[in-house]
Order: C-alpha cells, then sequence, then structure tokens
C-alpha cells in the first residue's frame, strides 16, 4: 500500500534550482504571510545547472556597458528575429538589481581595481559576460537565503504532473523518490522551474547521464505544462552545444577568450568570428567538421604560463570541476594541446536557445494559475540571469494572483489515474529496466532527429515516438529510485514527440544547426516568421503558427542578419 | 522477463576507512540520488550508475573519502 502525503500552500514552485529558489524567495519578499513551498527531486542545496556554481554570468546587462535596448537588439538578430522582445526585455531591464541582490548576499563576481563589475566581450557586439572566478558557492548562498525568507522546502519528490480544473492550475502531484510516498500538493498558483530537457539526444560517448544538462533535468516541466493544457513554443529551435569532445563541458571561450584564447580548425584557423554560442557559430562548426578541416579546437597554445594558469583556476574550481581529471586522464595539457572540440547532444532549453513553455513578459503560461521561468520558458538566450529575472517576476506575479482565487479540490477519479500511472512499473519489478528503454529511445532520437533534419527521417523518428508508448509499458522498477528514471524516460518520449512535431511542421531552416532541414534548406520570412506553437487539444498534439509579437526595440532583419563565418581563412 | 545483473565499473570510489558511519553528507546533496548507505556497514557507496560527475559529494564530505572518477565510458 502507497502511503499518500496531503500538502497545502499558496504558491507552488516545482524544481529549486536557480530561478525556483529566486521565485520562491521573491514571493515571500512579496508577501511574507503567504505560504510559498518549493517541491524539489533532489536538494536545494547542490540541484540543478549550478549545483558546483557557475564560471560567469552570460547575459549581463550592466549600465555603462550596454543598454536593454542593445541587449534586446543582440538577442533579436541571434534569434533570426522570433522572439517576443517585452520578455527578453525584462532580462536586460531587472539583470542588474538581481546581480546586485545576489552580491548582497555574498556571491562574488569579478570586479576591476575601482570596485566595478569587469564585465568581457564575448558576444558579436557589446559586453555582457561578467566573470564569476569564485562563483562555487551560488546554490549554497540562494538555500541560505529561502531558509532566511521562510519559504517551505521539500527535498526528494519529484513531481509528475500539474492538477488543472476549471481551466486554472490547482497543485500538483508526483512521489517521494526514496520512501515511494504519493504526494498531493494543492496550491493556487504553480510556478515551474524544471530546467531543460537534457536528456533528449545521447552523448556520443553512450553514457546516459554523460549529457551537457544536468540530468536531472529530464524535460519534465515541458511535459508537465503540455499534459496541463499549456503553449509551448520554438520546440524546433534544438538545443546544440560545442562541447570539449567526449566530456559535457564547455571548452570554455567564455572564459578564456577574454584572455586570448580562440576557436580554430585542426590547422589553427579560425573560422568563427564570435564565440558567442548561437545556431549560427554551430552551423559553422558542423560545416567545419564536415569539411576535412576537423577536429576543431579550443586553442589556447600561444598564451603565456601565466595566463594558462588562471584559467585552469577558474575552469577547474567552479561550473564543472571534473574537467580537470578528463584531461589528466587523457595526458593532455592547454601548455600543448588545443581543447578539441565537438558538436553536443540535442536539447530543449530556452536558456541556451529558444525552446520552452510560451511565457509573456510576467512569466505566465496561457494557463491561469501557472507560470514557468528558467530553462523551460520560452525567453530565448536567457541564461542564468533569466532566470533569476523569471524566477523573480513569476514569484511577484504569483503572489500578486493568488490574492483573489481560493484553492480548488482535486477531482478524485483524475487522482487515481494519475496514481496508477506513476506506480505501473513498481507492479512489474521484472519489467524492462529504464536503463535499457532510456537508451533506445535516445538513440532513435540521434538517429532521425538530429540536425540536418529532413522529412523521412522525422517521420520515422515521430512514428517511433508514437509507439513508443507501449514500450514504456513494459518497463519495470525496483525501487522509488528506479521508478523516477521511469518517469523521467515519460518527459523524455513527449519531448521527443514535441521536437519531432515541431521540426517537421516549420517547412524552413532557420536559426543556424538548431534547425537546419535539408529538405527547406533557406531561411523563408513570408512563411514563417512566426512562432511555432504547439498544445494538447482533445488527447492530440495540435500545431499552430503564433504570431511574433510587435517589436519594442527596431531592428532591421534584412540588414542585420547574424553572420560569424569567417570566410578568409 | 529475463533479467541478469551485469558488472559495471562506477565512477564514484568511497574509501571506507574514512566514511563516518552517521554522516550523511554525500547523499543528501547528490542531484541524482545515487548513492547510500550499505545498511550492514553504514559506509557510503554508489548504487546506481548514475553520475554527472559533478562533484557535490566529493566537495561536502568531511573526511575526504570520496574520489569521483569520469565514468569509463568517458575516461
Ligand atoms: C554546464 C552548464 C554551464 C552553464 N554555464 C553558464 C554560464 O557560465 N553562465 C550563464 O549565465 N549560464 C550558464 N548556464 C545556464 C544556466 O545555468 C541556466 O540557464 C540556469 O541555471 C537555468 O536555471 P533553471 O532554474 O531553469 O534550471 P536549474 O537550475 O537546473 O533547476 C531545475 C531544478 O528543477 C529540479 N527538477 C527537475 N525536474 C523536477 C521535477 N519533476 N520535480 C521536482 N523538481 C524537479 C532539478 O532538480 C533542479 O533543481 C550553464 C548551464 C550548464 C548546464
Ligand atoms: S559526482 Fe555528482 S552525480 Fe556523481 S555521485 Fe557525486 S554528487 Fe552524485
Ligand atoms: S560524506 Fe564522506 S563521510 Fe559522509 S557518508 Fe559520504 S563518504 Fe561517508
Amino acid at each position: 500500500m502507497t502511503n499518500t502525503q496531503q500538502l497545502k500552500t499558496d504558491v507552488l514552485v516545482v524544481g529549486g534550482g536557480t530561478a525556483g529558489t529566486m521565485a520562491a524567495i521573491k514571493a515571500k519578499q512579496a508577501n511574507p504571510e503567504a505560504e510559498v513551498l518549493i517541491l524539489e527531486k533532489a536538494n536545494i542545496r547542490r540541484s540543478g545547472a549550478i549545483a558546483m556554481g557557475m564560471d560567469g554570468v552570460n547575459t549581463a546587462v550592466i549600465p555603462g556597458n550596454s543598454t536593454p535596448e542593445q541587449y534586446v537588439r543582440e538577442i533579436t538578430i541571434a534569434n533570426d528575429g522570433i522572439l517576443n522582445q517585452k520578455a527578453v526585455y525584462q532580462t536586460g531591464k531587472l539583470g542588474y538589481e538581481v546581480i546586485q541582490e545576489l552580491d548582497s548576499w555574498g556571491v562574488k563576481f569579478q570586479k576591476d581595481t575601482y570596485g566595478n563589475y569587469d564585465l568581457k566581450q564575448v558576444h558579436r557586439v557589446g559586453k555582457y559576460v561578467l566573470p564569476m572566478p569564485e562563483g562555487k558557492d551560488l546554490k549554497k548562498i540562494l538555500t541560505r537565503q529561502v531558509k532566511r525568507h521562510k519559504a517551505k522546502v521539500t527535498n526528494r519528490v519529484m513531481a509528475t504532473r500539474v492538477m488543472v480544473k476549471d481551466g486554472r492550475a490547482i497543485g500538483a502531484v508526483g512521489f517521494d523518490v526514496r520512501n515511494g510516498d504519493f504526494v498531493v500538493i494543492q496550491a493556487k498558483a504553480v510556478i515551474l522551474c524544471t530546467g531543460a530537457c537534457g536528456r533528449l539526444g545521447l552523448p556520443e560517448s553512450g553514457y546516459l547521464y554523460g549529457t551537457y544538462e544536468n540530468p536531472t533535468n529530464a524535460g519534465d516541466g515541458y511535459s508537465m505544462a503540455y499534459h496541463a493544457g499549456a503553449e509551448l513554443t520554438n520546440i524546433e529551435c534544438f538545443q546544440i552545444n560545442p562541447l570539449i569532445k567526449d566530456y559535457n563541458g564547455p571548452a570554455c571561450a567564455y572564459v578564456a577568450s577574454p584572455f586570448g584564447a580562440y576557436t580554430a580548425n585542426a590547422e589553427g584557423h579560425r573560422f568563427v568570428s564570435c564565440d558567442y554560442w548561437s545556431g549560427q557559430m554551430m552551423l559553422e562548426i558542423w560545416k567545419e567538421l564536415n569539411s576535412g578541416k576537423g577536429p576543431i579546437q579550443l586553442k589556447m597554445t600561444h598564451l603565456d604560463e601565466d595566463t594558462i594558469s588562471e584559467i585552469e583556476s577558474i575552469l577547474w574550481s567552479n561550473e564543472r570541476p571534473s574537467r580537470e581529471r578528463f584531461h589528466e586522464s587523457r595526458g593532455e595539457n592547454y601548455r600543448t594541446h588545443g581543447v578539441e572540440m565537438h558538436i553536443s547532444e540535442i536539447g530543449l532549453c530556452s536558456g541556451h536557445s529558444a525552446s520552452g513553455v510560451w511565457v509573456n513578459e510576467k512569466g505566465e503560461t496561457t494557463v491561469p494559475g501557472l507560470y514557468a521561468a528558467g530553462d523551460m520558458a520560452s525567453v530565448p538566450h536567457n541564461y542564468m540571469i533569466g532566470a533569476f529575472v523569471f524566477g523573480r517576476l513569476a514569484g511577484t506575479n504569483a503572489i500578486e494572483y493568488v490574492r483573489d482565487v481560493e484553492h480548488l479540490e482535486p477531482d478524485i477519479d483524475w487522482l487515481a489515474a494519475e496514481k496508477a500511472r506513476i506506480y505501473k512499473p513498481m507492479q512489474n519489478p521484472d519489467g524492462i529496466p529504464h536503463t535499457q528503454v532510456e537508451y533506445k529511445l535516445r538513440r532513435i532520437v540521434n538517429d532521425y532527429l538530429q540536425p540536418p533534419k529532413n522529412t523521412y527521417k522525422m517521420d520515422i523518428a515521430l512514428n517511433k515516438f508514437i509507439n513508443y508508448h507501449d514500450t514504456l509499458d513494459l518497463m519495470g522498477a525496483k525501487d522509488p529510485h528506479e521508478l523516477m528514471r521511469c518517469m523521467e524516460v515519460h518527459f523524455i518520449r513527449d519531448c521527443a514527440e514535441m521536437a519531432a512535431r515541431a521540426s517537421l511542421y516549420r517547412k524552413e531552416s532557420r536559426w543556424g544547426l538548431y534547425h537546419y532541414r535539408i529538405d527547406y534548406p533557406e531561411k523563408n520570412n513570408q512563411e514563417w516568421f512566426c512562432h511555432v506553437n504547439l498544445k494538447k487539444e482533445d488527447n492530440n498534439m495540435t500545431l499552430f503558427k503564433r504570431p511574433v509579437e510587435p517589436y519594442i526595440v527596431d531592428v532591421n532583419l534584412e540588414k542585420e542578419v547574424y553572420d560569424v563565418k569567417v570566410t578568409s581563412k | 522477463m529475463a533479467l541478469t545483473t551485469q558488472r559495471v565499473d562506477v565512477p564514484v570510489i568511497v574509501d571506507e576507512s574514512k566514511c563516518l558511519e552517521k554522516c550523511n553528507a554525500c547523499i543528501e546533496v547528490c542531484p541524482l540520488d545515487v548513492l547510500v548507505k550499505n545498511p550492514e556497514t553504514g559506509k557510503a557507496y554508489m548504487k546506481y550508475d548514475e553520475c554527472w560527475f559533478c562533484l557535490p559529494c566529493e566537495k561536502e564530505c568531511p573526511t575526504n573519502a570520496i574520489t569521483v572518477q569520469i565514468p569509463f565510458l568517458l575516461r
């Protein structure tokens, strides 16, 4: 018999990572009387993308260095015009306050000798990268603030579905991944902050959890928002990153290029003019690798000893500190070797590209009472500061919203059905292990969905993903931990189907490699200058065009095309 | 279904002579929840081979009992 835990709160935050901790803190600041609960699959002290801190802020708009308008313009161009500028503007406008507040909590950002933030240029135009050489305690500091603000935290509970009644979000259900309890939380508003879909493609190493994204983030929020009836957008705009070959961290030009490092082909020549991650840059990398001039590398061998030591000390203490032992075990050294780079597995992530749950400039999804923030909420190129900004917006706006609404009782039959769905693998402990079911699913993703995309391959993929429901039914779990992984595979399947359908729907190429279609190789603004949105309607996945919101910052996209190709080599 | 148990090389090594029976630090912080205590010995070990090699377990261990290796497939 499964035990059931019933909880009640005003605002429920699902996922206590970057965006989630900030959402809870801001909700409590806005109304200390309100009950705010963070539901976290792991432990908020060390969870999510920034579990080990961060090397720097990628998108800091700091007065004197850049303006929110300049930032919106740069992201508009980098994202080929498809964005809600009002939402991106928020990141530009509120990012500085976020940094100042984090600073006041003890987060360390790099400053010059005058005490000013010491920004670096990595983007094509403008300085937006703020190094954090001592960024390793970020998550511990946020956890302290969550406690100080008296937000409640329930660790090791994984949410599986948002509860919806009368068209609005009324809570969430899930289970305790250690003792297996069924958990039902009633809430007046729900903020989804569950991060990226990092386990969509399979890394070439074949190791399921060797992904760029923290593998706890399996697209949970994408799937939960979908089943709650919310719109998702730009799903065909995949996340693909230039990483160290075989290792799941960036090479990392953001840290090293301000010191003079650069991305080069095997001959040592530059082939991209800008190291800021974009689909256009990834397309150049893909072409270079396929031109016979690969492998490609981050070149540092020309730098002096002091500079290399400094780069190493940053790269080996934060974010992905295990890279030191990775290089060591292969006998590689930055003084003598370029860092071999390669193309990562595909994923969904607005923090890096643009795929996510549709949100407006208040962090609202299209379902009343349901908010989203961070990597899963579609605000292009939002990165860490964008996650904080939208956590903050969602937290404060949710508090405003809950003033006028009451708790609603969940539907008993719906709860029973969800409970049966969750615990099914436990009834079949000798079923196929989640590892094999997941491996096969993600191999199909690689084989048929990885760009360059083509219709024949994607049709096969879609068919396989639809039929994969039957395979999921064969999965078995021996304990609640395995059950967690099984339910993640369900999320991954949902994301794979969304990725295939959205990619088939948009019949053009856009965002460089992220949506590069062999059969429609050109950009077609006439027909496709719009979002491709999708949602669940009568149990079907429906796709449709959604117009781009009117711009608030003028950009002439005919003239300003994002181009990072280096022609003279 | 017919199943078998295969041997795998796991990335996390615990030096049992240093692991404290009353401590739970590594188990509490692991984002993938893959470390547990052996009920018989009271020592921590990696039960599931699902590691992001992110290192919180190693950093938070009070006695430096943990070593995280790069998983064999990537090494
Ligand atoms: C390796 C790496 C390096 C990066 N480097 C930089 C950088 O240098 N600069 C920069 O600005 N940005 C960087 N980013 C991006 C930035 O870290 C992210 O955009 C940001 O942290 C995303 O925040 P989030 O809250 O959306 O996700 P996360 O912080 O990952 O939080 C998601 C949380 O949800 C929890 N969760 C997931 N599913 C469930 C569920 N079903 N139920 C309950 N809880 C759940 C997870 O455990 C996690 O705690 C990097 C990202 C990665 C992965
Ligand atoms: S390295 Fe990270 S994922 Fe692996 S056991 Fe340690 S804390 Fe867990
Ligand atoms: S943190 Fe160290 S001492 Fe504590 S349980 Fe883990 S291995 Fe043992």
